[in-house]
C-alpha cells in the first residue's frame, strides 16, 4: 500500500510570546487521502488554523517551533525540508485558501496576472501543469498559462471568464472573489488544498455554491482536502472526515456520518448541543461554560477536563490517547465506553 | 478622467489670485525703494521718477495689481527693473534649467531611494537596515550648499572628474533648443559631446539636490512595504508558492509605491523652491539664481513672477500624481 | 506618561506584556535618541558659552591678524584661519548663537502663529475655517525659501528681520497640524462633557483643547529646529541676513567658496557644524516623535 497523502503523526508546536512558551500543538495525528474531505473543526485559538499554516511551512519560526513530529506529505516530511524547498511544493502540490476574499487578492494587478504568476511558479517545478512543450519560450508559456488561467476561471463558474482576466479584484463581488482565489488554488494542479475557513467571511446564500465547488473540485482534481472551519454546519455540508480539536488536540476523529451522527467525546456532544434543534431546550448550552485554557500553564491531564461535566478525578492523571470505537472512528477519552453507552443507550 | 483634471484645473485660478495678491503685498507694502536701486547711485531724482513712471510705479498699488493682473492674462509677466527684460521672457529662459536639474534630482532620488527602501525594509531591525536609517537622517540633515561646496571640491577641484558649475563650456556650442532640456536637446540634435558635457554639469548640482529627497522617499517607502507586507494577499501569494523574489519585486513594490508616489509630489514642489542654493553653488542658470539676484536688488516683478510659476508648478506636480495613483491603484480610478 | 498607566490598567491581561514591548521599543530607538540629546546639548551650550569660550575672542569681535592669513590647521588653529587671518574655530563656537537663537525664534514665533491660526480654524469652522484653511494652502504653496528670502530683503538685513521673514513662511505647517487636532478633539468626550457642562468657547478651548495638543507640536518643533538652522543659514549664504562681522555659519562658509580649493579648511569648520547642529535636533526630534508621538511614525 503507498502512503497516504497528507499524514500528520505526533505534532508537537510550541509558540514563544513575551509570557512565555504556549504548547499549542499537542500531538496532532491526522490522516488524509485522495478524495477525502476533512474538516477541521474546532473554537478559534485551538489550534486549528496554526495546523493548516503548519502544513505549507508558513508559520514563522521563531516564534513557532516544532518540538516533535513530522508532517509526511506522501512519505516525505515536510518539517524537514528548507524554505526554498517548501517554495516547489506551495501552489503545486499544496494549495490554499484563506478567509477573507477581499484582502487576500492584490488589488493593485489584473486578477489575469496573478493567475499567470501561480500556474508559472508551479509550471516551474511541474512543466505538466501548462498545455505546452517543457523547453517553449517565455512568451510561448505565458500564452500558455494565460489559457490555462481563462480555463480555470470558467471552471470555478465565473461567466465570461476570458474577458474577466483583466479585471481588478474590486470588480468582483466577495463570493466571486473566493472563486478566484479557489481557481488560483488550484491553477497549480495540488493534490492537497487547504481551505482555512473559506466561506466565514461570505453570505450564507454564497457559502453553499463556494462549498459546492470545493466539493467538486475534489473529484476533479483527484485531491485530498482539509477544510478549516468552526462551523459544524459546513462540515456536515462538505466533509467526508472530521477531526474535532481542543486546545490543541485532535479529541474525536472519523467519517463525519459517525463523529456528527452518534458523538463520542464530551466536548464533541458539547459542540453539537450548541447547534439549536429541535429539541434543544433552554440550557442545555451549558456543557460550553468556561474558556479556551491557558495553554502556557495547560490543565493537567485532559485539557478538557476543567470545562467537562463529565470529569473525574483520573482525568487529570494523564493526556488520554485516542482510541477507536468504530470504522476509523477514534476518541480520546477515557470514559469512552461509559460515554459509548451513553450515545447508544 | 477628464472632468476630474479640468475641474483641478479650475481650481488654479483662485490659486493664481491668491499668490500675486500675497507677493504684492510683500513688494509693495515693505519699506525699501526698488526704483532709486534701479536707477542707479548716480541718478537724480527727476530720473528716478521718470523710471517708476516708465514702469508703472507711481500709481496707487490698487491700479498697479489691476494692471498686473491683466497683464498676466495676456502672458505678461509686467518687466525686470534689472534686466529690463520682460519677466516672461527670462523666466522662460531659466525655467528650462531648473527643471532639468529637479528633473535630474528626482530621477536619482526615485531610481536610488525606491529599491533601498524595498530593500532596507526586507532587512528591517538587522545592521544595514539601522545603517541606513541613521544614513538618512544624515541625509536629511546635510546642507545642499555645503554639500555641493564639497561635491565641488572633491570631484571638480581635487580629482577633477567633472566641471565646477554652468550648464555648458562656452567652447561648446549649445543644440537648437526644443525642449530647453540641454540633455534632451542635444540627444535630439544628435551633438554627442555637448550631451556628454550638459550631463556632466548636470552631475552634481543633480545629486547635491537629490540626497535629502533620497533619504526621505527612503524612508517612506521602507515604512510603507513593512505595512504591505503584513497584507493578506502577500500571505497567499507565498501560500500559492512564488519566489519570494517576485513577490517583493513585483507585489509588494508596487502596492508599496502607490503609497509612496504623494510623497515624491510634495518633493518635487518643494525642490522647485529649493534649487536656489545648489544653483547659487553651482551657477546653474536657473530660476532660483534669477529670483536671487532680483531679490538681492529688491527687483519684485521677476520675485512675484518666479514664486508665481513655481507655486503653479507645485499644483500641476501633485494633479500629475493624483492622475498618476488612479493608475497605478485601480480602485481609486474606478470610484 | 500617566494617560499610558491609566491604559495598562484598563486591560489587565496585558500590562506586563505591553510594559515589555514598549521598553523594548524604548531601548531599541534610545541609543540613537540619546546622541541626538547629548548633540542638542553640545549645540545649546557653544550657544551660551560659544563666544566667551572661543580661544581668540577679539577675532570674533572683528578683529583682524593679516599677519596669519590662511594658516592651515594646527594645534594653534584647529580648524585653520580665514582671509582675515580670524581663527576660523572661534568665529563658528560663536556663530553657534547666531544660528540657534535665529532658528529657535523661527520656530517660536512660526508654531505661535501656526497654532493660533490652525486652532480658530478649527474651533469656528464655516467660513473662518475656510478664509484661513486657504490662505494656509496658498501660504505653502509660495516655494518657502524665496518667500523668506523676499519678506527679509524688503525688510532689510538684520538679526529680527531675518527671523521674522523666516517665521512668516513656516507657520502653515502648524496651522495645519493643530487644525486637525483641534478638530478631532473637539469630538472627544470630555470636550462635550465641559460643553454641556456651560464652559465658554474660549475656556474650552485654552483649558481642554490645546493642552491635548501640545505633545505633536512639540515632536514637530524640535524636528523644525534643524531645518530653521539650515534656512537661517541658508539666507546667510546667499547674502541676505545677519550682516559681518556677526560670525555666522552660512555667510563664513559663502566666504570661504571664493578660496577654495587652495583654503578649504575655511568652508569645513562652518559646514560641520551646521550639519552636526541638524543632524542632532534630527535624531532628537525622530526619538520624541517615537516617544510622545507613536501614531505619527507610519
Amino acid at each position: 500500500m503507498t502512503a497516504p497523502l497528507l499524514s500528520i503523526q505526533n505534532l508537537h508546536l510550541k509558540m514563544s510570546s513575551f509570557d512565555g512558551r504556549a504548547h499549542v500543538l499537542n500531538g496532532i495525528n491526522l490522516t488524509v487521502n485522495r478524495g477525502e474531505i476533512w474538516g477541521l473543526v474546532g473554537e478559534s485559538g485551538c489550534g486549528k488554523s496554526l495546523t493548516g499554516l503548519s502544513i505549507s511551512r508558513l508559520q514563522p519560526t521563531p516564534p513557532a517551533h516544532y518540538v516533535a513530529g513530522e508532517i509526511l506529505l506522501e512519505g516525505q516530511d515536510l518539517l524537514k525540508l528548507s524554505q526554498a524547498q517548501m517554495q516547489r511544493l506551495r501552489g503545486k502540490r499544496i494549495g490554499m485558501i484563506f478567509q477573507d476574499p477581499t484582502t487576500n487578492l492584490n488589488p493593485a494587478f489584473r486578477i489575469g496576472e496573478q493567475l499567470v504568476d501561480v500556474a508559472l511558479a508551479a509550471a516551474e517545478h511541474d512543466a505538466g501543469v501548462l498545455d505546452c512543450p517543457p523547453n517553449a519560450g517565455r512568451r510561448a508559456r505565458r500564452i500558455a498559462a494565460r489559457k490555462l488561467a481563462g480555463d480555470m476561471l470558467a471552471r470555478v463558474g465565473i461567466p465570461n471568464a476570458q474577458a474577466r482576466l483583466d479585471s481588478y479584484p474590486h470588480q468582483f463581488s466577495g463570493g466571486m472573489r473566493q472563486r478566484v482565489l479557489i481557481a488560483m488554488a488550484l491553477i497549480g494542479r495540488p493534490d492537497l488544498l487547504i481551505a482555512d475557513e473559506p466561506t466565514t467571511a461570505l453570505d450564507v446564500s454564497v457559502q453553499a455554491q463556494i462549498l459546492e465547488l470545493i466539493k467538486n473540485s475534489v473529484n476533479d482534481f483527484d485531491m485530498g482536502v482539509v477544510l478549516i472551519t468552526h462551523n459544524l454546519g459546513v462540515v456536515a455540508q462538505t466533509c467526508s472526515h472530521v477531526a474535532v480539536m481542543y486546545a490543541g488536540n485532535i479529541v474525536e476523529s472519523g467519517p463525519v456520518a459517525a463523529v456528527i451522527g452518534s458523538p463520542v467525546h464530551p466536548y464533541t456532544r458539547a459542540l453539537m448541543s450548541a447547534i439549536p434543534t429541535r429539541e434543544t431546550k433552554r440550557g442545555m448550552l451549558r456543557g460550553l461554560a468556561g474558556s479556551v485554557p491557558n495553554l502556557i500553564v495547560p490543565p493537567p491531564g485532559c485539557r478538557f477536563a476543567p470545562r467537562c461535566q463529565f470529569a473525574l478525578p483520573a482525568c487529570t492523571a494523564a493526556m488520554p490517547a485516542a482510541v477507536p470505537v468504530g470504522n476509523d472512528h477514534a476518541v480520546a477519552c477515557i470514559r469512552v465506553a461509559e460515554m459509548e453507552a451513553l450515545v447508544h443507550g | 478622467m477628464l472632468r476630474f483634471i479640468l475641474r483641478r484645473l479650475l481650481l488654479l485660478i483662485p490659486v493664481i489670485i491668491g499668490l500675486t495678491i500675497i507677493m504684492f503685498a510683500i513688494a509693495r507694502l515693505l519699506p525699501g525703494d526698488p526704483v532709486a536701486l534701479a536707477a542707479g547711485p548716480n541718478a537724480t531724482q527727476a530720473e528716478i521718477a521718470a523710471l517708476a513712471v516708465e514702469y508703472g510705479l507711481d500709481k496707487p498699488v490698487w491700479t498697479q495689481y489691476a494692471n498686473y493682473v491683466s497683464g498676466l492674462a495676456h502672458g505678461d509677466f509686467g518687466t525686470s527693473l534689472l534686466t529690463r527684460r520682460p519677466v516672461a521672457t527670462d523666466i522662460a529662459a531659466y525655467l528650462p534649467a531648473t527643471l532639468e536639474l529637479v528633473f535630474a534630482a528626482m530621477i536619482i532620488a526615485v531610481a536610488v531611494g525606491i529599491p533601498l527602501g524595498l530593500v532596507t525594509a526586507v532587512w528591517r531591525n538587522r545592521w544595514p537596515d539601522y545603517l541606513a536609517q541613521v544614513g538618512a537622517i544624515g541625509a536629511i540633515s546635510m546642507p545642499r550648499f555645503f554639500l555641493g561646496l564639497l561635491l565641488q571640491l572633491c570631484f571638480a577641484m581635487w580629482l577633477m572628474w567633472l566641471p565646477l558649475g554652468g550648464r555648458l563650456p562656452i567652447v561648446v556650442i549649445p543644440p537648437p533648443s526644443v525642449t530647453g532640456f540641454l540633455t534632451i536637446d542635444s540627444l535630439i540634435a544628435g551633438n554627442w559631446t555637448a550631451f556628454t558635457m550638459s550631463l556632466r554639469h548636470l552631475a552634481l548640482p543633480a545629486i547635491a539636490m537629490s540626497l535629502s529627497p533620497l533619504a526621505t522617499i527612503m524612508r517612506m517607502m521602507r515604512s510603507s512595504t513593512i505595512e504591505v507586507m503584513q497584507q493578506d494577499y502577500v500571505m497567499t501569494a507565498r501560500a500559492l508558492g512564488l519566489p519570494s523574489r517576485k513577490i517583493i519585486t513585483k507585489y509588494v513594490a508596487r502596492n508599496a509605491v502607490s503609497a509612496t508616489l504623494t510623497v515624491i509630489g510634495l518633493y518635487f514642489g518643494w525642490l522647485l523652491g529649493g534649487t536656489v542654493l545648489v544653483e547659487t553653488v553651482f551657477d546653474w542658470p536657473g530660476l532660483g539664481l534669477y529670483a536671487t539676484k532680483a531679490i538681492v536688488s529688491q527687483d519684485m516683478m521677476p520675485v512675484i513672477g518666479v514664486a508665481l510659476v513655481i507655486g503653479l508648478l507645485f499644483v500641476f506636480a501633485n494633479l500629475i500624481i493624483d492622475v498618476l495613483y488612479g493608475v497605478i491603484n485601480p480602485k481609486v480610478r474606478y470610484s | 506618561m500617566t494617560t499610558m498607566e491609566q491604559n495598562t490598567a484598563d486591560h489587565p491581561g496585558t500590562p506586563r506584556r505591553d510594559r515589555l514591548r514598549r521598553a523594548f521599543f524604548r531601548f531599541s530607538q534610545s541609543k540613537l535618541s540619546m546622541l541626538g540629546a547629548v548633540m542638542v546639548a553640545a549645540v545649546i551650550f557653544f550657544t551660551i558659552f560659544g563666544t566667551v569660550l572661543a580661544p581668540y575672542p577679539a577675532h570674533v569681535a572683528g578683529g583682524v591678524d593679516t599677519a596669519s592669513r590662511f594658516l592651515a590647521p594646527s594645534a594653534a588653529h584647529p580648524f585653520g584661519t580665514n582671509e582675515l587671518g580670524q581663527d576660523v574655530l572661534s568665529l563658528v563656537m560663536a556663530g553657534t548663537s547666531v544660528s540657534v537663537l535665529a532658528g529657535l525664534g523661527v520656530v517660536l514665533i512660526g508654531s505661535a502663529i501656526g497654532t493660533l491660526v490652525g486652532a480658530i480654524a478649527g474651533f469656528a469652522r464655516g467660513w473662518v475655517d475656510e478664509v484661513l484653511m486657504r490662505l494656509t494652502d496658498l501660504t505653502l504653496t509660495i516655494p518657502g525659501l524665496i518667500l523668506a528670502m523676499a519678506i527679509a530683503a524688503a525688510l532689510g538685513a538684520g538679526f529680527g528681520n531675518m527671523v521674522i521673514a523666516i517665521a512668516l513662511s513656516w507657520w502653515p505647517g502648524y496651522a495645519r497640524l493643530v487644525r486637525g487636532e483641534v478638530l478631532a478633539a473637539r469630538e472627544e468626550v470630555y470636550v462635550t462633557a465641559a460643553r454641556a457642562l456651560g464652559a465658554t468657547p474660549k475656556r474650552i478651548l485654552f483649558r481642554h483643547i490645546l493642552p491635548n495638543v501640545v505633545s505633536p507640536i512639540i515632536v514637530k518643533m524640535s524636528l523644525d529646529m534643524g531645518f530653521a538652522i539650515l534656512t537661517v543659514a541658508g539666507l546667510g549664504f546667499i547674502g541676505i541676513g545677519v550682516r559681518p562681522p556677526t560670525p555666522e555659519w552660512g555667510t563664513l562658509l559663502s566666504v570661504s567658496r571664493s578660496y577654495m580649493p587652495d583654503y578649504w579648511w575655511t568652508a569645513m569648520a562652518p559646514g560641520m557644524a551646521m550639519f552636526l547642529a541638524v543632524f542632532g535636533f534630527n535624531l532628537l526630534g525622530d526619538g520624541l516623535r517615537d516617544v510622545l508621538d507613536p501614531k505619527a511614525r507610519r
